[in-house]
C-alpha cells in the first residue's frame, strides 16, 4: 500500500486523475496523520468530514467521466484566518473562538471549486502577528524539526506557523498561508518547504480576516515549486469584491515552469548583507548564486537603498491599519463578549477587547493607534507611507538591471519557542528582508537551500517585478533542482 | 543584526498616563500593571521606528497604490452579489452574542 | 431693514453660523454594499454582511452614489476633484459596525462651490447673498439605536448602516436665523432638482450639523459649538437663536464657551452637551486601505453635467426673462419641483390647446396653478381627488377660458366637479350649463330690456354719472345669469349708452 502522505500536491492530483487511487484514500491517509500528529498543535480544528466529502465528489466526477479541477482530489490545510462557511473561524483569537461565518472566503472557496478538501483550519499567530507562533490563543505551534541533539520545541516561525509545521510535517500536502511582512515566507523557511506570497490583489483578500489590509496576501505553502505554482493557479483571480483585486487572467504558471535561466539577470541586493548575519546564512546565499549561475542567469550587484528602513516603516503601516480593521472585534455582532455587572457600552467594549485580544495584538493596536492619534499622523504615518514609496522606488530602480533578486529569506534559522517571546524588537527583526518586497507589494518567494550545522534547514528568498510571478517560480525551480534539498524532520509526534 | 537601534534615541516617548489614554481610545481595558508592563515595550518600539525621520522624503508623495491600479466602481444594483447584498437577516444575526427580535442588543446607551 | 443683531447686557452681539448638511444620496444600494436603501423595511433586512462588518468583508465602491455627489458638485458650482480618496474615521459606537466610518477628510470629491438665497424682507433677509460652500464629500451613514424596548438594552438596527450621505459643508457665512433657514430650504431645492436626494427631512434624508459662535460685530470669530442632527429647517432656526443666546448670556456673565457637541432637543427648544460622544475627538483619520484612489474620468464628468437639470436661480431667470412672470410667482414656481413640474407640463398644453407662445398664456396658467387650483381644491378638502387635475383636464379649462367660452368662475366651477367626478371639463361645460353667452343678438336684447327699464338711470349716465356703468353691467348680467361674456356686454353697452 502507498504511503499516500509522501505525496505532493502534484502527484496526488495526477494519481488521482488517472485512476492509481482514489480520492477518498488519500483524504483519509492525511486525516489519519492529521489526528496522529496533534502534539504539533498545527491544527486548531480538524474538519475530516470535509475533506472526505470533497474526496467523494471528485472520485463520483471521476466515474462519471466529468472533468476534474485543477486540484481534484488534494485534501489541503487551511490557515484560520480564511472564513470558512459553517466551520469555526478565529484568527487564533480569543475574540474569535466559536464564531462560525455564513459565508466562504473567497481564495478558500476557489480551492474547493477547484477539487480540493479541507483537512482543517491551521493554527496561526494571533490575528496573524508574530514570527514563531507563539502568540495564538489556542497554544503554541511546535515545528517538526528540531536541533539537532536537542528536543526543544522549535518554532515554525509565524504567522503562517500551523501552516508550515503541517506541510514540513507531511500531514498535509499544502496549505495556505497569508504574508503581511513575511507570513508565509519566514515559516516556510524555518521548515524547509516552498512558499509563495503573489503580487498584492493577486488573490482577493475577500473573507480573509484582515490584520493589514495594504500589505495582506494570500499565497500556498508546498512541499515544492510545482506545488506551489498548481495551488496559486486555484487561489488567484479576480474578485469584483475586492476593490484591489487585479483584473486580469490567471496565468498558466504550472505549465509555465522552465528553470533554464539563460538571458536572465538576477540581482544581489548590496544592503542586504548586514552586519552581524549568521554565516550560514551568507553562506546558503553564495551557493544561491552559484545555482542559478548554473541555470544559465547572469549575477548582478543591485542596491536598494532604504532597505534598512522598510522594517520600521511596516512597523508603523501594518499596526496602524490593524489598530482600524480589528475594531470590529466590539462584542457585538459576533465573537466573544465580556460583561461585566452594571457596564456601558463603552465599558463592554473595553472589556470584550481585554479579555479577546493577547499580548501581542494589544501591543500592535496601541502601537498602531498612537501613531494616528492626533498630531502624530504627519510624522509617523505619512513619513512610513513615504519611506515606502522610497523602497517601492528602489525596487523599480533595481529592475531595470536585473529580473529577479536573490536574497535569504531569514537573517536566522529557527529557534526555540520561548527564546524571543520576552522581547518583540528581536522578533520584529525576524522579517527584515521578508518586508521589503511585502511594502512594495511585489512576488516573493522562499524555497529551502539547505540545512545549517544544527541540521535545521534555511531558505532562499527570490523576488520579482509586479506580476511576474512566472519569473520567481521559474528562479525557484532552479534552485529547487540544484539544491537537492531533501532533509526531513524525524518523526517525534 | 544589520538593523541599528538609534544612538540618538531621543525619541517621543510615552509614559504611563499616554498609553492609558491610548489604550482608552483603542477599547481595550488595562490594569495598572499591564500599563507599567507596556511603557517601555512601545517606548522601545516607538524609538526605533524614529530612525524613519532619518530620510529625506522631499518631494516624495506618501504611498497610496502599492500596485499601479485604479478603484473599480460597482454598478447601483441591489443584492447583486448574495454574499455582499441584504435581506439575510438571519445570517447576519446567526453569531451575535444577544441577538432579540431581528436586532443586535447592546447595553443600554444614554446619549 | 437692518442687520441681525442680538442686544445683550454690554452691547450688540452678531451670530456666525455654519452648517454640515448631511444628504442621503438617492441610490438602490449602499456605498460599499449591494444591501437595499428603501426606508422602512424590517430591521436589519437590508444589511449585508459588509455593512454588519463581518470578518474580512471589504467596501466596493458604487458608482451611482459618486455620479450623484458630482452632479450635486456640479449644480452648485464646484470644483469637482478628478482625484479623491476615502479616509477612515474611527471611533467606538453601537451604530458603528465598522469601528471607523469611511468618510473623507482629506481629499473631498467636491471642492468650494457656493449657494445664492435671495433677499426676503418679510422673512429678515435684507439682501441676496452668496453663502461660501467649504466642500462635499461622500460618506457611510451609521446604523439606528433604539433605547426604548428593553429595560438594560439598547437595540441595533443597521438597515441605514452604510447608505451613502453627501455632507456639505457651508463656510461660516451665515448671520442670523432666517439666513441659515433660507440656505437649507435653497439647498434642498437645488439636491431635489439635481434628483440626488429626496430633501425628505422627516425621514432622516437630510440633518444638519449647526455651528454656531458669536461674536461683537466686526471681531474675531468666537468659539463655536456644533449641535448635531437637527432635522428641519424650523428646528435649525431654533438651535440658532437658542445657542446664540445661551452664549452671549455665558460671555456677558464672565464665562467662556467651550468647544463642543451638542444636542438639540425639540421638546424643549434647547440644546445640551452631548455627553456619549465626549472622548471621541481622536478620530485617527487615516487613508482607507481597502480602497484605491478615486479617478474620475472626463466622460464621466461630462456624462455627470449633461445630466444636469435646469437648476432654480436659472428657472427662475427664465420665468421672468422668457415667460414674462412676477417675480413672486417665479420664486413661488420655481421652489419645488414638483411644482414647477406640474406648471411646466400645465403651460405647455394650455399654450397648445390655444395655439399661443407659452409666453401669452404664462401669466394665466401661473395665477391658477399657485392660487385659483390650489383654493378649489383646499375649499373641497376631502371632497376632491386632487389626482383627478390632470394637466389635460386643467388646460381644456384654462383654453375654454382663455377662447372666452367660460367665464373665472365657471372654470373653478367645472373645476371642483372635474376634481368630485373625473368627468370631463368640456363635457361638463356643455351639460351643466357653464358657459359664456357669446350671442351678440341675444346679448343685444337682454341690454335693450334693461334699458328701457331704467331709462330714468340711463338719462343719468348720459349727463355724466360714468359710475353707472356698473350698474347697467350688473343688471345685464343679472338677467343673462351670470353667463353673459363680460367683454361683449361691455362693448355693447359702451356702444347703446354712446
Ligand atoms: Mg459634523
Ligand atoms: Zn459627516
Amino acid at each position: 500500500m502507498n504511503d499516500f502522505t509522501n505525496l505532493g500536491v502534484k502527484a496526488i492530483r495526477d494519481g488521482v486523475a488517472g485512476g492509481d487511487f482514489s480520492a477518498r484514500e488519500v483524504a483519509e491517509a492525511f486525516n489519519a496523520a492529521v489526528a496522529g500528529a496533534a502534539e504539533l498543535n498545527a491544527f486548531i480544528l480538524t474538519t475530516p468530514d470535509h475533506a472526505l466529502a470533497a474526496a467523494e465528489r471528485v472520485d463520483a466526477d471521476r466515474a462519471a467521466g466529468k472533468p476534474l479541477g485543477k486540484l481534484a482530489g488534494v485534501p489541503i490545510g487551511m490557515k484560520d484566518l480564511f472564513a470558512t462557511r459553517g466551520v469555526q473561524t478565529t484568527a487564533a483569537s480569543h475574540i474569535l473562538e466559536g464564531f462560525e461565518p455564513e459565508y466562504e472566503s473567497t481564495v478558500s472557496q476557489n480551492l474547493w471549486n477547484a477539487g480540493a478538501g479541507m483537512l482543517g483550519k491551521l493554527n496561526l499567530d494571533q490575528f496573524a502577528m508574530g514570527s514563531s507562533n507563539e502568540t495564538s490563543y489556542f497554544g503554541n505551534v511546535s515545528s517538526p524539526w528540531r536541533k539537532e541533539g536537542t528536543n526543544a520545541a522549535m518554532s515554525p516561525g509565524g504567522s503562517s506557523g500551523g501552516s508550515s509545521a503541517a506541510v514540513s510535517a507531511r500531514i498535509a500536502p499544502a496549505a495556505t498561508g497569508t504574508d503581511t511582512g513575511g507570513s508565509i515566507r519566514q515559516p516556510a523557511a524555518f521548515t524547509g518547504i516552498c512558499g509563495i506570497k503573489p503580487t498584492y490583489g493577486l488573490c482577493s483578500r475577500w473573507g480573509v480576516v484582515a490584520f493589514a489590509s495594504s500589505l495582506d496576501q494570500a499565497g500556498p505553502m508546498a512541499r515544492d515549486v510545482t506545488d506551489c505554482a498548481i495551488m496559486l493557479e486555484a487561489m488567484a483571480g479576480f474578485d469584483p469584491k475586492d476593490a484591489t483585486s487585479l483584473d486580469m487572467p490567471v496565468p498558466a504558471w504550472e505549465a509555465g515552469l522552465d528553470a533554464d535561466l539563460r538571458g536572465k539577470k538576477v540581482g544581489i541586493p548590496r544592503e542586504y548583507r548586514m552586519d552581524g548575519t549568521d554565516p550560514e546564512i551568507l553562506d546558503s546565499w553564495e551557493r544561491g548564486k552559484e545555482w542559478l549561475r548554473d541555470a544559465g542567469a547572469e549575477i548582478v550587484e543591485v542596491s536598494l537603498p532604504h532597505t534598512k528602513y522598510a522594517l520600521p516603516a511596516y512597523y508603523i503601516v501594518a499596526p496602524a491599519e490593524a489598530s482600524s480593521n480589528l475594531a470590529r472585534y466590539d462584542g457585538v455582532r459576533y465573537g466573544m463578549r465580556e460583561l461585566p455587572e452594571g457596564a456601558g457600552l463603552q465599558d463592554m467594549y473595553a472589556a470584550t477587547r481585554a479579555a479577546g485580544f493577547g499580548d501581542e495584538v494589544k501591543r500592535r493596536i496601541l502601537i498602531g493607534t498612537y501613531v494616528l492619534s492626533a498630531g502624530f499622523y504627519d510624522a509617523y504615518y505619512n513619513q512610513a507611507q513615504k519611506v515606502r514609496a522610497l523602497v517601492s522606488r528602489d525596487f523599480n530602480e533595481a529592475f531595470k538591471q536585473c529580473d529577479v533578486i536573490l536574497a535569504p529569506t531569514t537573517p536566522t534559522a529557527s529557534f526555540p519557542l520561548g527564546e524571543m517571546s520576552d522581547d518583540p524588537l528581536a522578533m520584529y527583526l525576524n522579517d527584515v528582508f521578508a518586508v521589503p518586497a511585502s511594502l512594495a507589494g511585489l512576488p516573493a518567494m522562499s524555497v529551502p537551500a539547505m540545512t545549517n550545522k544544527d541540521g535545521l534547514p534555511l531558505g532562499l528568498q527570490l523576488v520579482g517585478k509586479a506580476f511576474d510571478e512566472q519569473g520567481v517560480l521559474n528562479a525557484g525551480l532552479a534552485i529547487e533542482q540544484r539544491a537537492g534539498f531533501s532533509a526531513r524532520p524525524e518523526k517525534w509526534w | 543584526m544589520g538593523v541599528a537601534r538609534p544612538a540618538n534615541a531621543q525619541a517621543m516617548s510615552v509614559d504611563k498616563a499616554t498609553v492609558a489614554k491610548i489604550a482608552s481610545l483603542a477599547r481595550i481595558k488595562m490594569g495598572d500593571e499591564e500599563l507599567e508592563r507596556m511603557v517601555p515595550e512601545l517606548n522601545n518600539i516607538l524609538a526605533w521606528v524614529e530612525q524613519l525621520g532619518e530620510v529625506d522624503v522631499s518631494g516624495v508623495e506618501p504611498m497610496t497604490a502599492v500596485i499601479p491600479n485604479h478603484l473599480r466602481l460597482r454598478d447601483d444594483v441591489v443584492d447583486a452579489d448574495p454574499l455582499t447584498g441584504g435581506g439575510k437577516r438571519d445570517d447576519v444575526l446567526a453569531n451575535a452574542p444577544a441577538a432579540e427580535h431581528g436586532f443586535f442588543g447592546v447595553p443600554k446607551v444614554i446619549e | 431693514m437692518s442687520k441681525y443683531r442680538i442686544q445683550g447686557v454690554t452691547g450688540e452681539w452678531e451670530v456666525v453660523i455654519g452648517l454640515e448638511v448631511h444628504a442621503q444620496v438617492v441610490s438602490k444600494s449602499k456605498l460599499f454594499s449591494g444591501a437595499a436603501t428603501a426606508f422602512g423595511a424590517e430591521p436589519n433586512a437590508q444589511v449585508s454582511f459588509v455593512d454588519a462588518a463581518m470578518p474580512g468583508m471589504l467596501p466596493v465602491l458604487n458608482a451611482e452614489c459618486i455620479r450623484q455627489a458630482v452632479r450635486t458638485g456640479m449644480a452648485i458650482e464646484a470644483q469637482i476633484n478628478k482625484w479623491s480618496r476615502f479616509d477612515r474615521k474611527n471611533y467606538f459606537y453601537a451604530d458603528l459596525p465598522q469601528g471607523y466610518q469611511i468618510s473623507q477628510l482629506y481629499h473631498p470629491l467636491v471642492g468650494e462651490g457656493s449657494l445664492h438665497i435671495e433677499a426676503d424682507e418679510k422673512a429678515g433677509i435684507p439682501e441676496d447673498k452668496v453663502i461660501g460652500i467649504e466642500r462635499i464629500h461622500v460618506e457611510q451613514d451609521a446604523g439606528k439605536l433604539m433605547h426604548d424596548q428593553h429595560p438594560t438594552m439598547s437595540y441595533v438596527d443597521l438597515n441605514r448602516c452604510g447608505v451613502a450621505l453627501m455632507e456639505i459643508v457651508s463656510k461660516p457665512d451665515m448671520r442670523s436665523p432666517a439666513e441659515a433657514g433660507a440656505y437649507v430650504r435653497k439647498l434642498r431645492s437645488i439636491l431635489r432638482y439635481v434628483g440626488s436626494c429626496d430633501g425628505n427631512m422627516e425621514e432622516g434624508s437630510m440633518r444638519a450639523d449647526v455651528n454656531v459662535s458669536v461674536r461683537r460685530p466686526g471681531e474675531e470669530f468666537g468659539t463655536r459649538t456644533e449641535t448635531k442632527n437637527v432635522n428641519s429647517v424650523r428646528f435649525v432656526m431654533q438651535v440658532i437663536e437658542y445657542e446664540a443666546n445661551r452664549q452671549i448670556d455665558l460671555i456677558e456673565s464672565g464665562g467662556a464657551v467651550e468647544q463642543e457637541t451638542r444636542l438639540f432637543d425639540p421638546g424643549t427648544g434647547t440644546t445640551r452637551t452631548m455627553r456619549s460622544k465626549e472622548d471621541a475627538h481622536d478620530y485617527r483619520y487615516f487613508p482607507d486601505p481597502d480602497l484605491l484612489p478615486l479617478e474620475l474620468e472626463d466622460a464621466f464628468l461630462e456624462e455627470c453635467r449633461a445630466s444636469l437639470p435646469e437648476l432654480p436661480d436659472a428657472k427662475r431667470a427664465r420665468y421672468v426673462g422668457d415667460l414674462g412672470l412676477s417675480e413672486y410667482n417665479a420664486r413661488e414656481l420655481t421652489a419645488e419641483v414638483e411644482t414647477f413640474a406640474r406648471f411646466e407640463t400645465l403651460l405647455a398644453a394650455t399654450a397648445k390647446g390655444i395655439g399661443k407662445p407659452e409666453r401669452e398664456v404664462a401669466t394665466q396658467v401661473a395665477n391658477w396653478a399657485l392660487s385659483i387650483a390650489p383654493g378649489v381644491i383646499n375649499a373641497l378638502g376631502a371632497e376632491a381627488n386632487p389626482a383627478r387635475a390632470t394637466a389635460e383636464a386643467q388646460a381644456a379649462i384654462l383654453d375654454m377660458q382663455a377662447k372666452g367660452e367660460i367665464s373665472g368662475g365657471q372654470a373653478k366651477e367645472i373645476f371642483e366637479l372635474v376634481l368630485k367626478t373625473g368627468r370631463d371639463p368640456q363635457e361638463i361645460a356643455e351639460t351643466e350649463g357653464l358657459k359664456q353667452l357669446n350671442d351678440t343678438g341675444a346679448i343685444e336684447s337682454v341690454i335693450d330690456e334693461v334699458l328701457a327699464a331704467n331709462s330714468d338711470k340711463v338719462e343719468e349716465y348720459r349727463s355724466g354719472k360714468d359710475k353707472l356703468f356698473g350698474f347697467f353691467v350688473g343688471q345685464t348680467m343679472k338677467a343673462l345669469q351670470g353667463k353673459g361674456n363680460p367683454a361683449v356686454v361691455n362693448q355693447i353697452l359702451k356702444d347703446k349708452l354712446g
